[in-house]
């Protein structure tokens, strides 16, 4: 008999993905792991691997269908499984197929006014949108209980309106005690207080949920008012990630902000010095960033604080160093992570900052490359900035942007010099953190970043 | 301020303008000695002479032409249509050189004339004495259309249209004539002509209509409104060009609209109001747009019970807005 293959879950808050391609058509035979298509989403392209060997019976989500996840996308009859007699689907199919004729003609008997209750018409819709009212629950006294826009407008004058309010989230997940043991504290904090913590299954319903209700918050947003010179342009499933998270990260977070100048003058001199050697060894630039992501990471393991998340009446400190990093392109913002950056010398940074921009850029980002951040550097002056003020990479605690390095006069004992001057500003989650932890972490890096120069060991 | 009669405020206007500026002239089939078939002019012989109270010939086309070349030499025509249904032999004169003089001479010629033409039924008037010409008029760039509905804005809008550079198609619905009275100042004044104006404030259902069906309309939300309905009623009165703010403006006052007038259905002027709704408005509506027309027929019937058929009653349009209501 075959075998339903689903839409997996590629990624925490993804709930749908487009299929792209097929790399297999129907009756072709695949291996266990064969890649079966390959699906688009809003955090990732991904491929699809078959989890069985066996035949391809039905292709059932076309290219370009978006499938939610957990969705049927194809059948396989397994190899080794002893075939159902052909006729079963089939005869099945009918069986469902006839179910439905009748339920169709039943409706068409019942009165056309039992039908109107989900006949929203434009103006309930955009009312219920701009007041996030969840029409569902709403009780219409229109023809056939229609909601009628005065409805609306007598619940809204009221003040009762029934909000849109996301679902209950599961309390019992066994599956994630069994594979997590050692997480067992965090799992617990995360049951108290839902979405912060990271225990995979755990957040995975949690942002689920968040995901399925997150875009009616940016969609309540009220429509400006348009003239006619002005032009609207569709928002891509990637913008809607960003800008979910961007609300989300603002509306949920205290974000607090300081900044300290850094002298990296001898960084300049020691990085222009080594970067000719450098390309010829390794094939690729050395730029300024690794080194301050090495700082960071020195120094995030001097101050726990800073590489932890809030969870409510608790906060957890998170063990790994995974250090995300903003890669721009022309239409999107991506984060892709450096897992166990702190394992890493700054070569070995310098590459994993070159693989990830390289497969942000191509689109070849997989899904454990953007998971799992702990901490966010943010390296604005790449576009010139020299001051900025970072949004928080939500639940992290803290992102740190490194600003232009410039040429400045400034005083040194008493005497005006020419030095390279770098800026370094921190956004921080104000319930985690405060001044005092964050500027002795902050003078830490820059400690770092002033001490690196001659001799700093790159591998 | 005095209550007069819809065709009063014709003649009360007429006169206060032929008494205002000597270049004011009425024209037209009896319009002199006779004062007009249904009265409009009545009087203004007596007081003005032969000369700006002018009997033409049996012509159309010529009472039109004569008006054109008069407006061009700087005299105000007011020509009357004696029957609105006779204004086809004149089509030539009113589209194809009055409407387009200011365009065609570059800005140096102009029309300021009026052409006014009783048209609607309700008058057992039979084929040729009750079409609504609306329609066939009202894609003439050049050409305005203005058609009021009470004594108030007859008198101010047929005012301001004689006080206008630029051509008029004056429409009159002739059932209102006698029918309608209304209160109308004694000092000068006149109506805006583009402005559509609410007749009455509602909130459950929209209805835009001008003319005779504007006060059928009137009544039935007064009936209406001791079912707790309310009914939102907007006068275009401007057919051409239309008043679209005023139409979005009344279409999302309760996002239900009903279009109603007595002239055909297909093709017609109403057809026009629903586009601007539904480009302008269309995320304030709350049910599809309804229109009561007169049925694609070729004209109203003469016979008592077919004229009834044709036309939109008290009771069709009280049926139409509950429709809405309820919906």
């Amino acid at each position: 008999m075959a075998t339903k293959v689903t839409m997996p879950q590629l990624g925490e808050s993804v709930t749908e993905g487009t299929i792209n391609q097929w790399l297999v058509k129907e009756g072709d035979f695949v291996r266990k792991y064969d890649t079966l298509c390959e699906v688009t989403t809003d955090k990732v392209n991904a491929e699809v691997p078959s989890a069985y060997e066996g035949t391809i019976t039905e292709i059932i989500a076309r290219e370009g269908e978006t499938v939610e996840v957990g969705g049927f996308i194809c059948s396989i009859a397994e190899a080794g499984v002893e075939d159902q007699p052909s006729n079963h689907q089939p005869s099945n199919h009918q069986a469902n197929g006839s179910v439905e004729e009748t339920e169709t003609r039943q409706n068409k008997d019942v009165p056309k006014a039992e039908n109107m209750k989900k006949r929203y018409s434009p103006a309930v819709l955009k009312l219920a949108r701009e007041h996030e009212i969840d029409l569902e629950r709403v009780q219409g006294t229109g023809r056939g209980g229609r909601i009628t826009r005065k409805d609306l407008l007598r619940l809204i004058e009221s003040g009762a309106v029934p909000k849109k309010e996301p679902l209950p989230i599961q309390e019992d997940h066994p599956a994630s005690n069994a594979s997590h043991p050692s997480t067992g504290t965090h799992h617990a904090t995360a049951r108290d207080d839902r979405p912060q913590t990271e225990t995979p299954s755990q957040t995975r319903g949690a942002q689920f949920k968040q995901a399925v209700f997150a875009p009616s918050a940016i969609d309540s947003e009220k429509m400006p008012s348009l003239s006619d010179e002005d032009e609207l342009v569709s928002v891509s499933n990637v913008r809607k990630a960003i800008a979910q998270r961007m609300v989300k990260s603002k509306q949920e977070i205290p974000h607090a902000w300081t900044m300290v100048e850094v002298d990296a003058t001898n960084l300049v001199q020691y990085r222009d010095k080594i970067k000719d050697t450098f390309k010829r060894k390794e094939g690729i630039s050395l730029t300024f960033l690794p080194f301050f992501i090495k700082a960071v990471v020195e120094a995030l393991k001097e101050y726990p604080p800073m590489n932890a998340q809030w969870a409510g009446d608790q906060i957890v400190l998170k063990k790994a160093i995974n250090i995300s990093v903003a890669v721009a392109t022309e239409e999107a913002l991506y984060v892709p992570v450096i897992h166990q950056a702190d394992r890493k010398s700054i070569a070995g940074l310098a590459h994993a900052v070159n693989d990830l921009v390289h497969r942000t850029k191509t689109g070849r980002l997989r899904q454990e490359d953007v998971q799992g951040g702990t901490f966010t550097v943010n390296n604005t002056g790449t576009f010139g900035s020299v001051l900025s003020e970072p949004v928080i990479n939500h639940p992290q605690a803290a992102i740190i942007s490194v600003e232009k390095i410039v040429q400045r006069p400034v005083i040194i004992d008493g005497m005006i010099a020419v030095r390279h001057m770098v800026n370094l500003c921190l956004s921080f989650d104000h319930r985690i953190l405060d001044g005092l932890i964050v500027l002795r972490f902050l003078d830490s890096v820059k400690r770092k970043v002033e001490t690196f120069g001659e001799g700093t060991g790159l591998y | 301020m005095a209550e007069i009669t819809y065709i009063q405020a014709v003649n009360h206007a007429l006169r206060e303008e032929m008494e205002r500026d000597e270049k004011v002239f009425v024209l037209g089939e009896d319009v002199g000695k006779k004062g007009g078939v249904f009265r409009a002019t009545e009087g203004l012989y007596e007081q003005f002479g032969e000369s700006r109270a002018l009997d033409t010939p049996l012509s159309e086309s010529a009472i039109a032409g004569v008006a054109v070349g008069a407006s061009l030499y700087g005299l105000r025509p007011v020509a009357e249509m004696q029957f609105a249904d006779f204004i086809m032999t004149a089509i030539n004169q009113i589209v194809n050189e009055a409407a387009k003089m200011r365009y065609r001479s570059n800005n140096d010629w102009f029309c300021p004339l009026v052409v006014r033409a009783p048209y609607g039924a309700g008058v057992h008037g039979g084929l040729y004495h009750s079409q609504s010409i609306e329609a066939m008029f009202n894609s003439v760039p050049g050409l305005k259309i203005v058609a009021p509905s009470t004594p108030y804005d007859v008198k101010g809008l047929l005012k301001a249209s004689i006080r206008s550079d630029d051509p008029i198609l004056f429409l009159e619905h002739k059932r209102c004539y006698r029918l309608i009275k209304g209160e109308v100042p004694d000092e000068d004044y006149t109506v805006p002509i583009g402005k559509a104006e609410v007749k009455r404030e509602g909130t459950d259902v929209t209805v835009i209509s001008y003319g005779l069906m504007l006060h059928h309309a009137l009544e039935a939300a007064e009936k209406l409104a001791k079912e707790n309905i309310s009914t939102h009623i907007l006068d275009l009165r401007t057919l051409y060009p239309l008043d679209q703010d005023a139409i979005v403006e009344a279409a999302a006052k309760t996002g239900k609209v009903l279009l109603l007038n007595e002239d055909n259905r297909e093709g017609g002027l109403l057809g026009e109001v629903a586009a601007v709704i539904a480009e302008k408005a269309f995320f304030e509506l709350d049910a599809p747009i309804q229109r009561l027309t007169a049925p694609d027929i070729p004209a109203a019937p003469y016979a008592l019970p077919l004229e009834k058929f044709f036309m939109p009653d008290k009771d069709q349009i009280e049926r139409a807005i509950r429709e809405l209501a309820e919906f």
